[in-house]
């Protein structure tokens, strides 16, 4: 039984075939890693898991249901939740408010009840604001709760887009290069999370990175894609070291980073 | 140096942070409600007209500042609300009902508005908005059978059962001042709940925000709706406190006006759109004032408060972005952090022109 | 031939505010007023100091485009970098700060002023149809500009200069591009067409504080032609003119203030890149 199906995606810009029909699936509780040089398509294929561009042809099933014409803001409601390559967290709100968007999924309240904010509204904001705490015990923001975004470093930005996706407590999450920009202490505590987010919340993770270390750290599956297409697929040990997959990252091992 | 020590959710929730924030705006809250006695009819009059540049800046501030959409023409919300009080209380509609019912039509036009305004951002949907307020101008004075097109129509005055709310009176002020705490406290509302924090988001990233399961559609188009309905219910109050309107009340330069008001006082603040309507009031006194200093060959100039205007823009622009408000915050907090504040504690990042087309 | 030769003069309108958005992404809410300067301008110096026509128009022209300039340096310059919103409330500022001023100069003042041209009042006769010489000048000047602008844009580093600064200022810096003389120099030609417009337009409208309000008309003819497109802005303009000459003559009254207006709603509603525009997505 897998969590999510993608079966012969194709995705074209113009003339372009980012994606070409890419097929896989990803286990539930797995953490499933798509590698690839840079034009790939791997940033692609997340973009059309999320909607926010449409697939050529192709089909996603996600939890049995055909997913492939649902509009962008039903991914979230579906239990899909994604990290962005170049961060896309609210500037100009603070963590926690970006944090507490994540919940935006689980809203009970409707528009009138929170002009007058009812007794309920109060309510539902106080249980909203205790998972989105959990949230940042477990990464660790305490310090950061009531800073606005725009101040914030880099690693901590990262973080703090982990941290958003997870406030959704999505059944799947796609992380979008979770290291890039990271230091190596800090891409070790992401492994850590990863790991975590995995193991004790039971969410199932797809991931695309570059950095080989971290996909060997945590991955249970590992995908290549060069030029669209899928070009080897298993465990993370074989991929890296197939020869199409070497070959692709221009003769460089598939050691990596 | 005060420092809150939260030790429970309802602390964050609350919209008075803390005891002594209560306690200020008490004190304000006596100084509104005493007010008729101790300033004139005049000044009272004035802070009837603040009140109600305040409620259309909240509906504004709620669209432009909070939810990132800009509008060049709420000047049309206005109208609709001023021109579906003054038909239905000349119809004989009890004032409470028309007033809400301006509201709603406003929030209707708004909802007009705001679903073509969809696809737009930016700059696009700022045209847009001109466009519309355009064209509802021009029906206004062309609809004749009902608006009575460029002559205008006399407003009949409210009244509340036996109490006649003249607007020079007493009770009109109260009714201004306490339906603009009622609009300031609805937009507080929505703002510290899952509404505020989707309009927010739409302003912020778009695509973040549909990730985060924020329909784009819904949320823009209740901004408007909820902006364009305070906008309304503002307008109702302008007619009665003009007495008389006509389609010459709402036209650009109005909507400018609003706009300019809520950047002057405090963009993404509800503070910043009652200190702009101060700023906007205020504004003529002050050159009324300084025109007994001046020499009489600048002071007797026509265009002297245009000139101010433009000024006072392009300086709040370039050197005080955060507005009227921004520097209120900025002056308590020098005095919060005295004598630790360091000068570089608000100082702007070197910024570079990234395209916004790539939004 | 009325409607063809406002849309002229809207294009030209149109387009100095497309050159200024297709370098800075600048909105320009004063390009009417840089139009009204530079009309005054003109007017104070063929009619107060005498000059000749075309010295006089050159100069004034001249002087705009060194007032835009000038502009840009001191008060736009400083906003770049800041959202849109930012921008769009400095030019308006300064589009109010040019009109009351305007109202105060002695000489200028609240009047309406008339620029004689050499065109006025002359016919021409072209087979059986007469034009009025004037509308004739109107749009072979335009023609003539729009030719020179063309290859200029095209046969010169500026137009890449003005693209790379427009997307990315701070990669066009590294590149090596004067990118502070580039957007200055975009706020000169523009306003310098501006200016132009304004003496175009100073027989048929006369000059006074208020001419600048036309220069609302440019939206409707940037939208139409695709914002960021510069043939776009002329055809837009065009287009615009003529629509509103249609609507004048054939419904009923009112209708002509608005046409433009409802064009744009609708361009904007099917097709809001324009004619010429370039639809444009993020790419994350």
């Amino acid at each position: 039984m897998s969590l999510l199906r993608v079966e012969g995606l194709s995705v074209r810009f113009g003339g372009v075939r980012a994606v070409d029909n890419v097929t896989f699936e990803v286990r539930p509780g797995e953490v499933f890693t798509i590698i690839g040089p840079n034009g790939a398509g791997k940033t692609t294929i997340f973009n059309a898991l999320s909607r926010l561009c449409p697939a050529t042809q192709g089909r996603l099933v996600f939890q049995g249901r055909d997913i492939t014409g649902v509009p962008p803001h039903e991914i979230g409601r579906l239990g899909i939740a994604r990290t962005f390559q170049n961060i896309e967290l609210f500037e100009r709100a603070t963590v926690l408010q970006n944090l507490l968007l994540g919940r935006h999924v689980h809203r009970t309240t409707g528009l009138g009840a929170e002009l007058l904010f009812l007794p309920r509204v109060r309510s539902s904001e106080r249980t909203q604001r205790e998972r989105v705490e959990e949230i940042i015990d477990f990464l660790d923001l305490q310090r950061f709760r009531d800073t606005m975004v725009t101040s914030l470093p880099f690693g901590v930005r990262k973080v703090v887009e982990l941290g958003r996706a997870c406030s959704m407590e999505p059944a799947l999450l796609l992380l979008d290069e979770p290291s890039s920009g990271l230091s190596v202490e800090e891409t070790e505590d992401m492994a850590a999370w990863i790991h975590d987010i995995r193991s004790l919340r039971g969410i199932t993770v797809l991931m695309v990175e570059h950095d080989m270390r971290l996909v060997s750290a945590v991955s249970d599956r590992v995908m290549a894609l060069n030029y669209g297409q899928v070009i080897a697929e298993g465990a993370p040990r074989e991929v890296q070291g197939h020869p199409d997959v070497v070959k692709a990252y221009l003769g460089g091992e598939g050691g990596g980073g | 140096m005060r420092v809150l020590f939260k030790t429970d959710y309802g602390q964050d929730i609350r919209l008075f942070p803390h005891g002594g924030t209560v306690f200020w705006y008490a004190l304000l809250g006596l100084a509104v409600i005493g007010a008729p006695w101790v300033i004139g009819e005049y000044w009272q009059s004035q802070l009837v007209f603040v009140s109600i540049y305040a409620m259309a800046g909240v509906g504004l501030m709620l669209l432009s500042g909070y939810t990132g959409q800009i509008s060049l023409g709420h000047a049309a919300f206005f109208a609709v609300g001023a021109y579906t009080e003054t038909l239905l209380l000349t119809g004989g509609v009890p004032f409470p009902i028309a007033l809400v019912a301006a509201g709603l039509l406003a929030g209707v036009v708004g909802v007009a508005i705001g679903l073509p305004a969809l696809r737009l951002s930016g700059i696009y949907l700022a045209i847009a908005t001109l466009a519309f307020a355009f064209i509802v101008e021009e029906i206004l004075a062309r609809w004749e059978s009902v608006t009575n097109g460029n002559n205008g129509l006399t407003v009949p005055a409210a009244s509340l059962g036996p109490l006649v709310l003249r607007p020079t009176g007493a009770a009109f002020y109260y009714v201004a001042v306490g339906v603009l705490i009622l609009l300031i406290l609805g937009g507080a509302n929505l703002l510290r709940s899952p509404t505020g924090r989707a309009f927010v988001a739409i302003r912020d990233s778009e695509i973040a925000a549909q990730s985060m399961g924020v329909n784009l559609a819904r949320f823009k188009t209740v901004a408007f709706a909820v902006s364009a309905a305070f906008t309304g219910i503002a307008g109702a109050f302008y007619a009665h406190q003009l007495q008389f309107i006509s389609p010459e009340a709402f036209t650009l330069v109005l909507s400018i006006e609003l706009l300019v008001m809520i950047v002057v006082g405090g963009l993404g603040t509800l503070h910043g759109a009652v200190f702009g309507a101060i700023f906007i009031i205020m504004l003529p006194e002050v050159i009324g004032v300084a025109k007994d200093v001046l020499p009489a060959a600048v002071a007797d100039q026509p265009g002297l408060k245009t000139l101010l205007f433009g000024l006072i823009i392009i300086g709040v622009m370039l050197f005080e972005p955060l507005g009227i408000y921004g520097r209120w915050r900025k002056i308590q907090v020098y005095f919060d952090l005295f004598p630790l504040y360091r000068r570089g504690t608000f100082k702007r990042q070197r910024a570079y022109l990234r395209t916004e087309r790539l939004r | 031939m009325n409607g063809l030769l406002v849309g002229t003069l809207y294009a030209l309108i149109a387009l100095g505010f497309v050159l200024i958005y297709k370098a800075t992404e600048v909105v320009n809410f004063a390009q009417g007023e840089l139009l009204m300067l530079g009309a005054f301008l003109a007017y104070t110096l063929i009619v107060l100091l005498g000059l000749n026509f075309w010295v006089g128009s050159l100069l004034a022209i001249v002087l705009t485009a060194a007032l835009g300039f000038g502009l840009e340096r001191t008060v736009v310059r400083p906003i770049v970098g800041q959202p849109v919103f930012a921008i769009v409330m400095v030019t308006i500022g300064i589009g109010f700060v040019a009109r009351s001023a305007a109202s105060m100069i002695p000489g200028w003042g609240v009047d309406t002023h008339v620029i004689q041209t050499p065109f006025a009042n002359k016919t021409l006769r072209l087979g059986t149809v007469v034009l009025s010489q004037d509308h004739v000048a109107v749009i072979c000047l335009t023609t003539l500009l729009c030719a020179g602008l063309f290859l200029f844009f095209r046969h010169t580093t500026l137009g890449v200069a003005m693209q790379a600064t427009s997307q990315n200022q701070l990669a066009a810096y590294y590149m090596g591009i004067p990118v502070k003389t580039v957007f200055s120099l975009i706020w000169a030609i523009s306003s310098a067409v501006a200016a132009f417009a304004g003496i175009l337009l100073a027989p048929i409208a006369f000059v006074h504080a208020n001419m600048g309000f036309i220069g609302i008309k440019a939206f409707p003819a940037a939208v139409l032609g695709g914002f960021g497109s510069i043939p776009g802005a002329i055809v837009g303009g065009v287009i615009i003119g003529i629509v509103e000459a249609i609507a004048g003559f054939y419904l009923p009254e009112g209708f002509k203030d608005v046409a433009a207006y409802v064009v744009l709603l609708l361009v904007l509603l099917v097709r809001p890149q324009g004619l010429f525009g370039e639809a444009v997505r993020k790419k994350v």
